[in-house]
């Protein structure tokens, strides 16, 4: 895969195999190409060169891009919610547009504690953690079939980042696959199946070279 | 497919008016920019002078081009505000993530736009009937004038903002590109309305065809354009 | 960074044997176009002299309204095909176009001066001329965003198309607005011209139309070097960035 953003080629030739029910761990310094990566998985921005296929849809084609669009869930360093309306409401909008399931927007609501008076606050005035809270109910209650996660443990506390990790869990043991873009070391190994190096836009399998 | 296309237009739509009642920038900020706009084209010019040979002041003779105008500069205001509201935290992308198709969130934000522009016209139109001294000879002629001109600026106006959607210095992109492709539609409001509020215009009634068609123009280009100006950037 | 590679295919000029032929093609119908325009036909009745000027200014309008329409066709196919060829071509004609309604709004205003006494007019004609002028101002400063370049193309063919409405709309402007400008010069219906006038205004047309097809050639050929330029640019880079892993592992 090669990817260029602006004239510069963030993917470089790209080559990855991922399976169902794995956690993946993309590794590598900053600006190495890993979030252009989880976009392009989520259908996001056009490949210049190459091939790839994701969820059995062409990355090549514009149709299956879309489709592809719907089926995954993308965490990247932008939460997404609208600073002027309510938790609640930004809950409501997102899910909506999923389609998704009242009974999982609860309890994905319960889940990440956003059920009781933090659902009535905007989401203007809540700290980097909470939103990211609330931006993972979105997801969860969306049920996507991969999971794209960028840095997702940044800017939480110990409690959130266990709640992060079950929630990997919880996904890849339901059958989805999860991709996370992360620069912790500490953290990360125990939660991957696989780790994957990113350096200047390529992509190895750590251990193998 | 259309319907959930309309579907999730329709969501936009609801999430935007629900952000605008929490923020109130319309009530609080565009309105009362109609308003002083209102009270400048007064100073600039002499209400007290009046048409030569006529009955009216020279300020209602001119109101249909002053009004279009204001309405102008305002959507260029309401439209960054729409587009705004999405870039502040990547939910552009999270809307196209979310699988929304680009027409869906496109002409969700037409129809935030030409509500939006509805009220201001309503302000604006009644300061102009209160402070110019307008009067309205045929009020269906003059709905209709609104309507048609609303939805082609609406839709033109999110048509090419959408063209700079996310680039540096879109802020003074976006009025090159509108204004210049803006002025057919300006004329033929300011010559329709006119002939609405005083009648005896010149072919006032191929005008306001005009600006149906103009309306109908913008607003299939926005649905057939959105796609490329918003995918995979 | 690594020098800028020439492709090994770029040619040293943008000449080729159609547009030499072109080229002159170009040279003998302007000299014939001049020597019967300047010299050979008489001055007019009423506006003398002053009436050659027109000679020049009808199909400089001509020719940018050719220029708006390879616009107008170019965007069509960079949409349906996503063609860097035909982006290429939509941007020369843009430019090329640009330039002559450019020229149009200079010769008129000259023309004006002594016919009607004052440079500008608000005319219908020359206020459109003036308004598509600024569109396809906007449609290049949409090409110089800085996107990737096929997200580009797309915006740009997208505004390519919807500005192409104001051409009918210039070209129409003086039967739209029925103005007090000139009865739109040249109609069927309407032989207000006599036959060396017309002669002139024929061979103006058809030697700028050849001139201006000369030029949308060549610029395109300058913007397509352009753009191998980039693509061979883009080659190294990537090879650049896959470098950083080697100096990564060295460290």
């Amino acid at each position: 895969m090669v990817c260029v953003l602006g004239g510069f080629p963030a993917l470089a030739g790209a080559d990855l195999d991922l399976h169902a029910n794995e956690v993946a761990w993309l590794r590598g310094p900053n600006g190495a190409g890993k979030t252009t990566l989880l976009r392009l998985l989520a259908g996001l921005g056009a490949m210049r060169r190459g091939r790839a296929e994701v969820l059995g849809a062409d990355l090549s084609v514009l149709g299956d891009r879309r489709w592809l669009r719907g089926q995954v869930g993308l965490l990247g360093h932008a939460t997404f919610l609208y600073e002027d309306l309510t938790v609640g409401q930004n809950l409501e909008f997102w899910a909506g547009l999923h389609r998704a399931d009242p009974v999982d927007v609860e309890a994905a609501a319960r889940r990440f504690g956003l059920d009781g008076r933090l659902g009535d606050v905007p989401v203007g005035s809540l700290s980097a953690g909470q939103r990211r809270r609330t931006s993972l109910a979105v997801l969860v209650a969306r049920r996507p079939r991969l999971w794209l996660l960028d840095e997702p443990h940044a800017g939480l506390d110990a409690e959130g980042r266990a709640m992060v990790d079950r929630l990997i869990a919880d996904a890849s043991g339901a059958g989805a696959t999860v991709v996370v873009a992360s620069h912790d070391a500490d953290h990360m190994p125990a939660v991957a199946d696989r780790t994957l190096d990113v350096i200047g836009g390529t992509v190895t399998e750590a251990g193998a070279s | 497919m259309i319907a959930a296309v309309a579907g999730d237009a329709a969501r936009i739509v609801a999430k935007d008016l629900r952000i605008e009642r929490a923020t109130g920038v319309i009530t609080t900020q565009i309105l009362p920019f109609g308003i002083v706009m209102l009270l400048l084209f007064g100073f600039g010019v002499d209400p007290a002078l009046q048409v030569r040979g006529g009955d009216r002041s020279v300020l209602a003779e001119v109101a249909p081009g002053l009004f279009w105008i204001t309405v102008l500069l305002a959507l260029l205001l309401v439209v960054g505000r729409a587009f705004a509201v999405e870039s502040d935290d990547g939910s552009l992308d999270a809307l196209l993530v979310a699988g929304v198709h680009p027409a869906a969130i496109l002409g969700g934000k037409a129809v935030v736009v030409a509500a939006e522009l509805v009220v201001l016209e309503l302000v604006v139109g009644a300061g102009a009937v209160l402070m110019f001294d307008v009067t309205i000879g045929d009020p269906l002629h003059l709905v209709v004038v609104m309507v048609s001109t609303t939805v082609a600026l609406a839709g033109a106006g999110t048509l090419f903002l959408a063209v700079v959607a996310g680039q540096r210095g879109r802020d003074t992109l976006g009025p090159l590109l509108v204004l210049p492709a803006m002025a057919p539609v300006l004329i033929g409001a300011t010559a329709a309305a006119g002939d609405a509020l005083y009648g005896a215009g010149s072919g006032g009634i191929a005008w306001t065809w005009a600006l149906v068609a103009f309306a109908l123009l913008y607003s299939v280009a926005g649905i057939v354009g959105a796609g490329a100006l918003l995918e995979d950037v | 960074m690594t020098s800028i590679a020439v492709p090994p295919s770029a040619p040293e000029h943008t000449g080729s044997r159609l547009t030499r032929v072109l080229g002159a093609a170009t040279a003998v119908s302007w000299v014939v176009w001049l020597t019967y325009g300047l010299v050979l036909s008489p001055a007019d009745v009423v506006q003398s002299e002053s009436v050659r000027l027109f000679y020049l200014h009808v199909p400089l309008a001509l020719s940018a309204y050719l220029g708006f329409t390879v616009t107008l066709v170019g965007s069509i196919l960079v949409l349906r095909k996503n063609s860097a060829f035909w982006d290429q071509m939509a941007g020369a004609g843009a430019e090329v176009g640009l330039v002559l309604a450019g020229l149009v709004l200079v010769t008129g205003a000259l023309w004006g001066r002594p016919t009607w006494g004052t440079y500008w007019v608000w005319d219908p004609r020359i206020t459109a001329t003036t308004l598509l002028f600024l569109v396809y101002l906007g449609y290049l400063v949409v090409r110089r965003l800085d996107l990737d370049a096929e997200v580009r193309a797309r915006r740009a063919a997208v505004f390519g198309i919807v500005a192409f409405i104001n051409v009918p709309i210039t070209r129409y402007s003086v039967q739209i607005w029925n103005s007090l400008h000139q009865e739109a010069t040249l109609s069927l219906t309407d032989t207000e011209m006599d036959g060396s006038q017309l002669t002139s205004f024929a061979l103006g047309a058809i030697a700028m139309a050849l001139f201006t097809t000369w030029l949308i050639i060549h610029r395109f050929r300058v913007g397509w070097l352009e753009y191998e330029l980039d693509r061979s640019g883009l080659e190294s880079a990537i090879l650049e960035r896959r470098g950083e892993r080697t100096a990564t592992e060295v460290v």
